[in-house]
């Protein structure tokens, strides 16, 4: 609870700071207000707070925490001159986004239906202001039209659901839901199986799998590239927390039921994200599809339920938010400097510009998972899992989604050292550099030791 | 003595580290880290105890949970690759010496973790590890090719690189499958030994892995990338690819095929020797028809590779041992020939076979040292390819006949289209282009002189190397067959 109080508290000091002109304090005001949630929450390891069984503090929800929030705080760090051209008022832009990270603290430790609905509202409305944030930009516009409309409609059909499991259980708790279906597991109510379908669906529209994906590269494009990673980063991980806590959890029970429809999402997700990849020509909407691709890889763990799901995803979130930081702090140094986030404008870069490059290079080879980079390890681990059960056509399957990914991760490397280039040189604030190479540090050492996270839930 | 395993690893590791800050100077750096890796590699082949047993091994745990290990030791069969590996990188960067990279310093720091890779493949015996150390390999020579290779080296590069990774990651289910079978729940190879797969499990396997190799090797008909990526490679790239990577595939096959999935093999293995045979013909009928003299070496490595390929999968002591001591001398052999290639190259800027002639005129010592090269590669006796060409035909031999009689193509092919290369280029009249062709001097003259020693004392006396892997080699043999009688 106190995580959350801090982050609000911080939110909104940091829109006083913002009404009295303190410009040059809303940065280290905000970085100090999340550092010490983060600390808050790391103090509350193992302690398991359950809150009026609303909220329950459980390492779960920690580690999920700690991760946004560390996310959050790297997203911060590359804020630095960036909202600066677009508006008079930053603070907004910050308070927004530290809204959001409240509500994403509570959708990683939800234990009723009520409060899942809460923080997916809280995270949510923060991010369609975001995502607009460019007022004269037609594109952020157009972006902030279509995540309202996607997301109000995917609301819809989660609170469907919500009230059929409601009608069926009597109970929006999640343990006493579970309760009812371990007791009836022979006569569950029929209201139940739409219901659980139906905030499958929401769910899904949240994280971007396919079919219910087309909001995706469009918002992603349209709206700031800092907003985006954010949206592509913490938020996914915590659509995808949210959705485990339910489904790894409370619906275990109906596993039989609902993993073929999920795992036809998964084969959807993983073939779309992938294939339409590989044909962008434009560096951010290529990483807007290949987040479409890493959340059929991440829907794996739900596939097969195991002990290690949880910590599965939360391995696999881990290495997909470093690189994907990593990936979008380039393209905003690059767009800055050429004015294009193409691939073209990729080109050359690594003579005169080594760090960014070498970033950029670990971070799609970890992307597309080549060992001693943690998205390996993270691939490794859902391959593991499914194989647990030996759905060995699935994994063949997603061996050939990862092929197709090395080939557009490549596309970027290829550009920045074997194609001849304008030779422009980046300029790269101390932040940027402080970011890149601890995300750097993060992506290998997870890949090399990753022993310290493999059993952390 | 584990100790030295260690060091042995990480010493390419390190210097790569220091390579990649040395500038200008990298050259020198990263040979004195090769040298001293070589060195250390006496200092092992000195202490190895030429028995079946696996030595300075390591065992420490890595990814407890996951029951991953880093597990490696050196036996008989380690030791010839690893010899291989540590004697061929120095030669590779000293023969880089006359070219002048742009950024060096990525370019040798490249080639030493290259070498790492190799290192660890070679030595694991953890098949985790073996995958870390197989795309540990495989990321650097990507690079090294796509940034210092020829003009069309982005299409090219990526063929190669996707065509790779796609056969690693169908091993990488076969060893997910594997540990999933395993009881213990680890990677260890004496476990995987143990294993007991019905027949079609087996099968399986045998392909999960199996293609993997066959695209490292390459294996008609899993070649396509190997010509265009060999050519488009700059010098180093070539060699590095052609000398080492390739051994990869074949020591796959003989430390991870044969033992863990012998019925496997036993089914599958006639198709290898003929898929084997077919690519000996098929690829020295091309190399007969090559105009670019890379390009006949890189197909004149396929039927090599071919030739060893049958060797292993005849099963049989000779052509185990012929595919050993053919490792070694195939990968000096190879070198040498595109070094003289890159010698020839980077004098008059081509390397088709019609614009040259003559060249033994001006060049009289590159003549001498370019004809025990290519002796050494048509296998003539007394030369090192002798005697592995000699053991792996005795082998298909004892496994058919016939097999024999089109593996043994190999050589009279051979003969023909390297003699004739000789005499292209070497011999004939002088044109323009080649008349004031310099003779070599200095690092080359070093080089030739080192390769072409190789390949006669290894020639003429094979024993120490036929020894050292002897052991190992009958012992996997026999535990092949010990579990392919157990299994019926």
């Amino acid at each position: 609870m106190n995580i959350i109080i801090t982050i609000v508290v911080t939110a909104l000091a940091v829109l006083y700071a913002g009404l009295f002109k303190a410009k040059k304090a809303l940065l280290p005001l905000t970085l100090v207000g999340l550092l010490i949630s983060l600390a808050f929450a790391v103090t509350a390891w193992n302690s398991n707070t359950v809150y009026y069984g609303m909220m329950e503090m459980d390492n779960f929800a920690i580690a999920f925490s700690s991760l946004t929030i560390l996310g959050t705080i790297f997203i911060f760090l590359l804020t630095q001159n960036y909202f600066a051209k677009d508006s008079e008022n930053v603070a907004e832009y910050y308070t927004l986004i530290l809204f959001a990270l409240a509500g994403i603290v509570i959708m990683v430790s939800y234990t009723n239906m009520s409060m899942l609905f809460i923080g997916i509202e809280i995270m949510s409305v923060a991010l369609y202001i975001l995502a607009g944030i460019r007022k004269s930009n037609f594109a952020s516009n157009e972006a902030s039209l279509k995540y309202f409309l996607m997301g109000a409609f995917s609301t819809g059909f989660l609170l469907f659901g919500i009230t059929l499991v409601y009608g069926a259980t009597g109970s929006f708790s999640l343990h006493a839901i579970n309760q009812y279906l371990v007791g009836n597991y022979q006569a569950v109510s029929p209201l139940f199986y739409p219901g659980v379908i139906l905030i499958m669906v929401g769910l899904c529209f949240k994280i971007g799998a396919a079919p219910f994906h087309f909001w995706t590269p469009d918002v992603y494009e349209g709206a700031p590239s800092l907003i985006t990673a954010f949206m592509s980063t913490v938020v996914k991980t915590a659509g995808f927390a949210a959705f485990l806590r339910l489904f790894a959890g409370t619906f275990a029970p109906l596993h039989d039921f609902w993993m073929p429809p999920l795992m036809a999402i998964v084969c959807i997700t993983l073939f779309i994200g992938n294939v339409t990849a590989l044909f962008q020509k434009n560096f951010k909407r290529m990483l807007a599809y290949s987040s479409i691709s890493h959340a059929g890889y991440l829907l794996f763990s739900l596939v097969t339920l195991t002990a290690n799901s949880a910590n599965n995803v939360m391995v696999y979130a881990a290495a997909y938010t470093f690189a994907s930081i990593i990936a979008f702090a380039v393209l905003i140094l690059v767009k800055q400097k050429t004015g294009h986030d193409n691939f073209e404008s990729f080109n050359g870069l690594g003579k005169r510009n080594p760090l960014v490059a070498l970033a950029l290079t670990i971070a799609m080879l970890s992307l597309a998972g080549i060992p001693l980079t943690a998205g390996f390890i993270g691939k490794y681990l859902m391959f593991l899992n499914v194989m647990n059960e030996y759905q060995i056509y699935l994994v063949a399957f997603a061996i050939l989604n990862a092929l197709v990914g090395f080939y557009y991760y490549l596309r970027v490397i290829v550009a920045m050292y074997f194609k001849e280039g304008a030779e422009v040189v980046l300029e790269t604030p101390i932040q940027y550099k402080v970011v890149l190479i601890l995300s750097v540090i993060i992506t290998i050492f997870l890949g090399v030791y990753p022993t310290i996270i493999l059993n952390l839930i | 003595m584990e100790q030295l395993l260690i060091l042995l690893i990480f010493l390419p590791v390190v210097g790569a580290l220091v390579t990649a800050f040395t500038g200008n100077a990298a050259k020198h750096v990263a040979l004195v880290f090769a040298v001293a890796s070589l060195a250390l590699t006496a200092v092992v082949a000195g202490q190895f105890i030429p028995d079946a047993s696996t030595q300075f091994v390591v065992n420490l745990p890595w990814i407890q949970d996951l029951g991953i290990h880093f597990h490696a030791g050196i036996d008989g069969i380690s030791l010839i690759t690893v010899l291989l590996t540590n004697v061929l990188v120095p030669i590779i960067i000293l023969a880089s010496y006359q070219h002048n990279y742009k950024s060096p310093a990525g370019f040798f720091a490249l080639i030493l973790f290259m070498q790492a890779g190799l290192l660890v493949v070679f030595t694991a015996m953890d098949a985790f590890l073996f995958y870390i150390g197989w795309e540990a390999a495989l990321i650097p020579i990507y690079f090294i090719c796509a940034i210092w290779g020829g003009k069309d080296r982005i299409k090219v590069n990526m063929k190669f690189f996707v065509y790779t990774i796609a056969g690693s990651l169908f091993m990488l289910l076969g060893i997910i499958y594997l540990y999933l079978q395993n009881p213990a729940h680890n990677f260890d190879i004496q476990a995987f030994y143990q294993l007991h797969l019905d027949p079609v499990q087996q099968g399986w396997i045998f392909w999960s892995f199996f293609i993997a190799f066959a695209i490292k090797m390459p294996i008609f008909p899993f070649h396509t990338w190997q010509p265009d990526t060999y050519t488009e490679a700059p010098a180093a790239g070539t060699m590095l690819l052609s000398g080492i990577m390739l051994k990869m595939g074949i020591y796959g096959v003989i430390r991870w095929l044969l033992p863990i999935v012998p019925a496997g093999v036993q089914e599958w293995g006639n198709t290898v020797i003929v898929l084997s045979i077919i690519g000996i013909v098929y690829a020295s009928l091309i190399a007969f028809k090559q105009k670019d003299a890379k390009r006949l070496i890189a197909y004149s490595s396929i039927a090599h590779v071919g030739l060893i390929s049958a060797g292993i999968f005849a099963l049989n002591t000779q052509g185990m041992q012929g595919a050993m001591i053919q490792m070694l001398s195939h990968g000096v052999n190879v070198i040498g020939l595109f070094f003289v290639l890159d010698i020839i190259f980077s004098r008059v800027k081509t390397n088709t076979i019609a614009e040259l002639g003559g060249i033994a005129k001006s060049a009289p010592k590159l003549a001498i040292a370019f004809l025990i090269i290519v002796l050494g590669t048509v296998a003539l006796p007394g030369t090192n390819g002798f005697i592995g060409e000699f053991l792996l035909l005795i082998g298909i031999y004892q496994y058919n006949i016939w097999a024999v009689v089109f593996a043994g193509l190999t050589v009279i092919f051979g003969a023909v289209y390297m003699f004739r290369l000789y005499q292209n280029i070497m011999l004939g009249k002088t044109n323009d282009l080649t008349a004031g062709f310099a003779d070599i001097k200095g690092t080359e003259q070093i080089v030739l002189v080192i390769i072409c020693t190789l390949i006669i004392v290894l020639g003429v006396y094979p024993k120490p190397i036929l020894h050292l892997s002897e052991a190992s080699v009958q012992q996997l043999l026999e535990q092949v067959n010990q579990k392919l009688t157990s299994v019926k």
